[in-house]
């Protein structure tokens, strides 16, 4: 008999190419079949209306453990996680000590298992803590169980080093992400262009994104390693990496909630919640960006879900942390910005929060993201015509540092199964 | 306002208003973030009660009880003197107690964030904050957070807004009108929050605005705030009625923004060859400290068109006009 | 808004105003009419023309607007003019003119203006309209009319130099 049997939803799953109304069937930990008629179960959960998935995955969450536990913890993001949909998350290691050894590693694995609910993979620094000097072990590192590596927060500036870490990561078959900015041209706080000029706040340039970007693409030609670019901000970017998809080159790409909803326009009263890395840009990268992912040159969504205390977040906005929060309504973002303005379908949009983000950590060979047959059994349930309020105080996170409060979102998840297990309801 | 000479008669009451129901104009806010969001109107309306206040400071009794028993803090978190005396003796002229803060050797050397120190000091019974920052946005950051009136003394490279308004009091004065002159201002516009300010300002009252210096000092973007841009001031002297030069910051320079102050006098510099260039009634201003031989030659500064003196004289005028029009804003 | 008086009626208030005061001018002493803004402006004008013809007066205006106690309720601030008090105070006769006089706030106000320029030997008062109602104890020297009104109720004197015609109004007290 199957442990769980959820009826009725419209099913997609694009690993298999599947977008019907069926059931699904776990048993053991695994999806034990997809079709009309599951047999018996010991629970089943109606799911007419809705949409079931494979789990969402989210390439890029912070954590903050260990060293900001005032912020989030790997048990509250893990929360934040099954709140919004997730079952698998990937930890950076941006921490404080930054996750750079084994051990390091293995206690990312250690909070997550006590946590007990997402799917919490640890992401390896790619050099020792995070100078962009010294490669980290990352074959160590691999070993203990990190799934990808970054010095994410920063890029790798240095050439030599950037090449050398790719050889390594093909060596060991892990995805390399890399946040692109040029740090020398790293001089301010949001987009520079016509708001930060009015506002006197110093500017971010496209271009400083872009020619890391540039950069790395030559190195992965040489290198053949899988490489992957973190939050995608700007048309630029999207066209260079819409060229190196076409020449047949690794690369995947992510794009995170507000730089696919928000342009610099929304930093003109000095809201901190609107500071971020890399910066809101203008209302045509937001274009770019959307119309990226319809066309699967951004592969990928992924929240950057970075965690800040209110106390930081009250400085000026020159002085305040980078980030903000989305983790918990991201898919209802994602909806927001891509269903809703026609920019993709559902089975695009559930390629990109789950299916992707599965092969862009594995390769093909992995058993998240899909809804096969002998799968883990993770499932995600939306409902996609929730319209609900986002309210950022009813947040599971540690931190409020959010934008989105009072928005009007039309998607949620209701229902995470990780392992087959329900790790949340809504 | 011209003192009469001998004649002991004021002018004539003012004529009635054109419409029977035209209500005059009343000041309603209880900040003075920045001119980006005045309107014409409210600038002028500023300009207007700073003419009245000029009178005050003619008295034998240069001192009027407007705001006796209010309290202005001049929170004074990157150092100015100039303004600072200027906002000091602007509220001691309307009869307010002041207290001053500096960050020099205070809490936010050990650590305290703006918020907090401002939030300390307002528990002492605080109406008025005027407070200059080294960061943009400081004051909106603290008007959203604070009960008592904000005046923006100075936030960054965002705005300064009372210096732009007695920039724009004494080209009104010493040219009867600010509609259709043009204006150029010469310098580090890229941080500079006088530049700014005035850009804002000058165009809302309908002046015309060049914007001019090395491109490494003049982002491009500048343009949306509706001003041109010149990398020539020998291109654009001729044809102006304002030249309002910029201080330079000498940090600069060293972060090689430009080669050299020698190399940047010899381009922008206003000397008394270029002056010979200008109009004849050419207003030359600058908003202090300047250094001599480098924005100016002391021959200009010190010459028939320079009004900078008459700046620092009509600061005082406008910062009072400020101070006075917060206390009663009730938005 | 009814009329209460018409513009001869206030024409005649003016006269009266006018014969009472230059009775009462001291002959030797520097005289100076000094207007509170803006009725009570005109109303000095007025007078002050008038005595010019027989002999030298000051004349100034007067915006009492910082020197009022409700500063601290902040409803908004209209626009300030200017004071002109372009001549010595110390030691002349003046006389202060406003339009009316009800609480005598602003008489007060005025008076501590009057103070920051000097010395008056004395200052005596001169109103259109006493409509009664004091809160302070001030009395006016000279007073063109009297009116008894209800406290809720606002009197509105209309002069032609201001208001294009001539008059004194009741607006009735706010529902």
């Amino acid at each position: 008999m199957n442990d769980l049997l959820i009826q009725n939803g419209r099913v997609i799953d694009p690993a298999n190419g599947r977008d019907e109304v069926a059931d699904v069937a776990i048993a053991r930990g695994k999806i034990a079949r997809v079709g009309k008629g599951g047999g018996a179960a010991k629970e089943t959960i109606d799911a007419r209306g809705r949409i079931v998935c494979p789990g969402l995955i989210d390439l890029h969450v912070h954590c903050r453990e260990p060293g900001h536990e005032e912020e989030e913890t790997i048990a509250s993001a893990a929360a934040a996680a099954v709140a919004g949909g997730f079952t698998t998350i990937v930890a950076m290691p941006n921490t404080h000590p930054p996750i750079d050894d084994e051990t390091a590693v293995q206690y990312v694995l250690q909070r997550a298992a006590r946590a007990n609910l997402a799917r919490v993979l640890p992401a390896g620094c790619i050099t020792k803590a995070r100078e962009g000097k010294e490669l980290a072990e990352m074959g160590l590192m691999t070993e203990a169980g990190a799934v990808a590596f970054t010095d994410d927060g920063d890029g790798v500036a240095s050439t030599s080093v950037m090449q050398r870490a790719l050889q390594y990561t093909k060596m060991l078959g892990v995805c390399l992400m890399q946040h692109c900015q040029d740090g020398d041209l790293m001089t301010g706080v949001m987009n520079s262009g016509a708001v930060a000029v009015r506002l006197g706040l110093g500017g971010i340039a496209g271009s400083g994104e872009q020619i890391m970007l540039r950069r790395d693409l030559e190195l992965v030609e040489r290198t053949g390693a899988r490489y992957h670019v973190m939050h995608v901000s700007t048309a630029g970017s999207v066209e260079l990496i819409r060229q190196a998809k076409s020449a047949g080159l690794p690369v995947t790409a992510e794009a995170a909630p507000h730089h696919l909803l928000l342009t610099d326009a929304a930093c003109m009263g000095y809201d901190p919640n609107y500071k971020m890395n890399p910066p809101l840009r203008t209302a045509a990268d937001v274009e770019a960006l959307r119309r990226g992912v319809a066309d699967g040159t951004i592969d990928c969504l992924a929240t950057d879900h970075a965690p800040h205390s209110k106390e930081e977040k009250e400085l000026e906005f020159g002085l305040a942390p980078f980030g903000i929060l989305s983790l918990e309504c991201a898919p209802g973002l994602y909806a927001k910005a891509l269903i809703e303005t026609g920019a993709c379908d559902w089975p695009r949009l559930i390629a990109a929060m789950s299916t992707n983000p599965a092969r862009a950590l594995r390769g093909a060979d992995t058993t998240l993201g899909t809804l096969a047959v002998g799968a883990e059994a993770d499932v995600t349930i939306l409902d996609p015509s929730a319209g609900w309020t986002v309210r950022v105080d009813r947040f599971v996170s540690r931190s409020r540092n959010c934008p989105y409060d009072g928005w009007k979102l039309p998607a949620r998840a209701v229902a995470t199964i990780v392992g087959g297990a329900i790790k949340y309801r809504l | 306002m011209a003192k009469k000479a001998s004649s002991s008669s004021p002018r004539k009451a003012e004529p009635p208003p054109a419409g029977a129901d035209a209500k005059p104009f009343v000041w309603r806010r209880k900040d003075l973030l920045g001119l980006d969001e005045l309107s014409a109107e409210e600038i002028v309306h500023i300009l207007d009660t700073a003419e009245s206040f000029k009178e005050v400071s003619t008295r034998s009794i240069k001192k009027v009880p407007a705001l006796r028993g209010k309290v202005v803090a001049l929170m004074f978190f990157e150092d100015s003197t100039r303004t600072r005396m200027s906002f000091e003796l602007a509220a001691s002229r309307l009869s307010a107690d002041t207290i001053l803060f500096t960050a020099k050797g205070s809490s936010v050397a050990k650590g305290e964030t703006t918020l907090d120190t401002v939030r300390n000091i307002e528990a002492m019974g605080v109406d008025i904050f005027v407070v200059r920052h080294g960061q943009s946005g400081s004051p909106h950051m603290l008007a959203r957070q604070v009960r008592a009136s904000i005046v923006n003394a100075g936030d960054g490279q965002h705005e300064h807004p009372t210096q732009a308004l007695l920039d724009i009091f004494t080209i009104r004065q010493k040219l009867s009108r600010v509609a259709g002159l043009k204006v150029a201002i010469v310098g580090d516009i890229a941080h500079s929050r006088v530049a700014r300010s005035n850009i804002l300002g000058l165009r809302k009252l309908g002046a015309e605005v060049v914007v001019v210096g090395p491109p490494t000092l003049v982002p491009s973007a500048i343009t949306a705030m509706g001003c041109s841009v010149s990398h020539s001031l020998d291109d654009v002297l001729a044809e102006v009625d304002v030249v309002n030069m910029l201080r330079i910051q000498f940090e600069r320079f060293s972060s090689s923004l430009f080669p050299s102050v020698r190399e940047y006098h010899n381009l922008y510099g206003l000397t008394a060859a270029r002056l010979a260039r200008a109009k004849k009634d050419l207003l030359v201003m600058h908003p202090g400290p300047i250094n001599r031989g480098v924005e100016l030659t002391s021959e200009v500064a010190d010459g028939p068109n320079s009004c900078i003196l008459q700046q620092v004289t009509n600061g005082l005028a406008v910062r009072m006009a400020v101070l006075y029009l917060v206390s009663q804003g009730s938005e | 808004m009814k009329q209460l008086l018409t513009a001869e009626q206030v024409e005649k208030a003016i006269n009266r105003l006018y014969k009472a005061v230059a009775a009462q001018l001291p002959p030797e002493a520097p005289v100076a009419i000094v207007g509170v803004r803006t009725r009570g402006e005109t109303l000095a004008a007025r007078l002050v023309e008038r005595l010019r013809k027989t002999r030298e007066v000051s004349h100034g205006i007067l915006d009492i607007t910082f020197y009022r106690d409700d500063l601290s309720r902040r409803r908004g601030a209209p626009l300030v003019r200017a004071t002109e008090i372009d001549f010595d105070l110390d030691d002349a006769y003046v006389l202060l003119v406003d339009d009316v006089l009800q609480t005598g706030r602003s008489v007060r106000a005025a008076l501590d203006a009057l103070h920051d320029f000097g010395r008056a030997r004395v200052i005596r008062l001169a109103v259109l309209i006493d409509r009664g109602g004091r809160e302070l104890p001030i009395a006016a020297d000279f007073v063109g009319h009297r009116l008894l009104v209800g406290s809720g109720e606002r009197i509105q004197v209309k002069l032609k130099e201001n208001d294009g015609e001539e008059g004194v109004f009741l607006i009735p007290a706010k529902g």
